[in-house]
């Protein structure tokens, strides 16, 4: 029979001790007392833009070189696209954000229930200087602001090559079809006229959300009535072309052959060596090309989305990523002090010497002068006001199913007016877990 | 043989205890049951309910508002979700019967006396062991229509590999051979136990009788492994009408919606923030699955006790 000895109880309950308090000390209470001592502070974003990493990181050095006593931990391990979303949301929603977050300003940002979720910082003295078109989309609906810019405006247009423009003798295009000529010259001398990057989803919506501008000028109220339910894509003739436009350059075969595959550092590339001509794109992602292709940044140029009427011809512009702090931060001090830094002349230098975006939107910063020529490309649509904001930063309505939609377009399998309608129910769905009136 | 011992030695059978129906016979107390009880109730029986209720409102984690029937109308009116619905019952059906099949197959080569045989055994289960998304990333990368190895050695032998995961057309059902690669492992395993179940005297007889391999498969081995059968086809109609990881690591859904199922379709909306869209979704996807899976376990275990 099983007997036990004394020894082996005593060995017994010792060992259930042990385990016992292992288990407690897994479970981690919380953090050190606030801000006394050196402090370590967390930064989530997204992965895979380099640029956005460089950036952070440039600022997280800069400040803590001038606040010794607060170190910043870059944490790029969010995910990308919806991915990223989905874990911002989660954690935001359960508590355990990072003490700093990089996410969209803008409809993105509004869907995080900010009032609810983010530190609210509109008592700082650093939001008098910044531009009041950027307070409004890191601003909550009961006047709460939320967020300091890390980059400056940024425009979503069409990158080209410059060299390439040259030797065949192309012109920058005001219309449409001035676009489709080029396009048909660049394809007849044997290098592709549209790269797409289906690799990386999120990219196969620029060509149609940097067409906004040709929305815009049409109406301005547009997407003041778009939240309102009163609009949709497929009534407004500009509005469905945004998304033909895709279609015709599927039609024209102007791709380049691994577009279902290749990710935004290949278009990047590809563009700038002149393999293709055109890609849309944003100006400010320039900067993986410094890695890439460092001899060819210069090649590269910016357009905005030309649309029907050359007297109307203006640029989209994107407000820039902001960087938050979760409510429930455990260093409250040192987050506003990092985000009163990053609004300042000091953090615009840190982000400049990281990349160069647009023109910042923070007062007393300026555009450096040895920016590259595809930002200096932009600076013309701002200085004359040829410009809109993107849809997302004037409306709070989103579909998440855009992207996906323009990959169906681009590849054939759907036309750009069924996209449309479909795109318009997907907002649908968004408008009305908004709990937006009229939906 | 309780009542031959009756008979054989005419002392009547002391009685243990009054019959209590199927517990009567435990040797321990009902309350050992609690524990398990418990358990299962909190983590299954529970959230099933739950989120039967949710599935009625809007929610997010600061409200909740309930809605009715909206959910599940949204849901059905979603235009992606005809695409949803056929490529999991397509991606369902083809990964169940191949699996039974090639499983069957498989499994009489390696119970047979051929060379290596516990090497080939562990070959064909070591997928099955890996993980899902490890597989997802890695197919990901050697199925690239351009640099991956599959085209890549096409190519070297002259054939132009098509866009396995970036064709519309192609690309579930290069999913669907991705996922019989990792399953099959299984799935012969359980054949496997099946056959050596049999006992040999069927074999003998048959041999004696002159029948061919062939006549043996059909007649001896297939009825015979009718309950591994039932156990492969209920399994892999499941796990292939809920498949979820597999598609998500090579595809995403894509490109476009080429490759969704009520899965990705689901995940997608609990991705977007559509808490009680996506609990709805579930809802849906639970009944459809039992709606379909139920009627096929109920009448191959029919089928069984006719043997």
């Amino acid at each position: 029979m099983f007997t036990v000895t004394r020894r082996k109880k005593t060995l017994a309950v010792a060992s259930v001790i042990a385990a016992a308090s292992l288990a407690l000390a897994g479970c981690s209470g919380g953090g050190g007392s606030a801000d006394d001592g050196p402090v370590e502070l967390t930064w989530l974003q997204g992965t895979g833009v380099q640029t956005n990493i460089d950036i952070a990181q440039a600022l997280a050095d800069a400040f803590t070189a001038e606040n010794p006593d607060i170190t910043i931990k870059v944490d790029p391990s969010g995910g990308s696209g919806p991915d990223l979303d989905n874990l911002v949301k989660t954690r935001l929603a359960t508590g355990e954000m990072s003490d700093l977050l990089w996410y969209n300003s803008g409809s993105l940002f509004t869907a995080l229930n900010p009032d609810q979720t983010l530190l609210n910082v509109a008592d700082e003295a650093w939001v008098q200087d910044l531009d009041p078109t950027f307070v409004k989309v890191v601003s909550g609906a009961d006047g709460g602001v939320y967020g300091a810019p890390l980059q400056g405006a940024d425009i979503g247009g069409i990158l080209y090559n410059k060299p390439l423009y040259a030797e065949l003798g192309l012109e920058i295009p005001t219309t449409w079809d001035e676009f489709m000529s080029n396009n048909e010259a660049i394809k007849a001398a044997g290098k592709t006229a549209v790269e797409q990057t289906y690799g990386d989803v999120w990219t196969a919506q620029l060509l149609q959300l940097g067409d906004f501008y040709n929305i815009y000028s049409q109406d301005e109220n547009w997407a003041t009535e778009w939240t309102e339910n009163k609009v949709k894509f497929a009534d407004t003739p500009e509005g469905v072309r945004s998304f033909e436009k895709v279609q015709e350059l599927a039609e024209g075969g102007f791709f380049n052959p691994d577009f279902a595959s290749a990710t935004l550092d290949d278009g990047l590339r590809a563009v700038a060596l002149g393999d293709a001509g055109h890609y849309p794109m944003f100006a400010g992602l320039y900067t993986s090309l410094l890695t890439i292709a460092p001899d060819n940044v210069e090649d590269l140029g910016i357009f905005a989305v030309p649309g029907d009427d050359a007297d109307q011809n203006g640029a989209t512009v994107w407000l820039p990523p902001a960087v938050y702090a979760p409510a429930n931060t455990k260093h409250p001090e040192a987050v506003k002090k990092f985000l009163a830094f990053v609004a300042s002349t000091a953090g615009c230098d840190a982000i400049y010497s990281a990349t160069t975006t647009g023109p910042p939107l923070v007062k007393g910063c300026s555009l450096p002068d040895d920016a590259p020529g595809v930002i200096k490309d932009t600076l013309p649509y701002f200085e004359s006001g040829n410009t809109s904001p993107a849809l997302e930063f004037l409306s709070p309505v989103k579909g998440q199913n855009l992207a996906p939609l323009m990959v169906e377009v681009g590849n054939g399998t759907r036309s750009g007016a069924d996209a449309a309608s479909l795109y318009d129910q997907d907002a649908e769905k968004a408008a009305q877990q908004l709990g937006l009136p009229g939906w | 043989m309780t009542t031959l011992g009756q008979v054989a030695t005419g002392t009547p059978t002391p009685r243990r205890r009054r019959s209590r129906g199927p517990l009567a016979n435990r040797s321990y107390p009902h309350w050992f049951l609690l524990p398990g009880a418990a358990v299962y109730a909190v983590l299954f029986i529970v959230p099933t309910f739950a989120s039967f209720f949710f599935a009625f409102t809007r929610w997010n984690f600061f409200s909740i508002q309930f809605i009715g029937f909206d959910n599940f109308v949204t849901f059905f009116e979603d235009p992606q979700l005809t695409r949803g619905f056929t490529n999991t019952l397509i991606f369902g059906v083809i990964t169940s019967v191949v699996k039974v099949a090639l499983g069957l197959v498989l499994a009489v080569l390696l119970t047979s006396g051929i060379f290596a045989r516990g090497y080939l055994r562990a070959v064909i289960f070591f997928p099955v062991l890996v993980s899902t998304i490890g597989v997802g990333i890695t197919f990901r990368a050697l199925l690239d229509p351009y640099d991956g190895l599959v085209n890549k050695s096409l190519a070297a032998i002259g054939i132009q590999g098509p866009g396995w995961l970036t064709d519309p057309n192609l690309a579930i059902f290069s999913v669907i051979g991705v996922d019989i690669w990792k399953g099959i492992g299984l799935a012969t395993l359980i054949y496997m136990a099946g056959i050596v179940a049999i006992p040999r005297d069927y074999y003998e007889a048959a041999s004696i009788d002159g029948a061919s391999g062939w006549k043996n498969f059909w007649s001896i081995t297939v009825p015979l492994v009718m309950p591994a059968t039932t156990t492969v086809i209920i399994l892999s109609l499941i796990g292939g009408l809920r498949s979820f990881d597999l598609i998500w690591a090579t595809t995403r859904g894509g490109p476009g919606f080429a490759s969704d199922v009520i899965a990705s379709v689901i995940y997608k909306q609990y991705q977007a923030g559509y808490y009680g869209l996506s609990t709805a979704g579930n809802v849906i996807l639970f009944l459809v699955v039992a709606a379909i899976v139920l009627p096929i376990f109920v009448w191959l275990n029919r089928k069984q006790t006719d043997l």
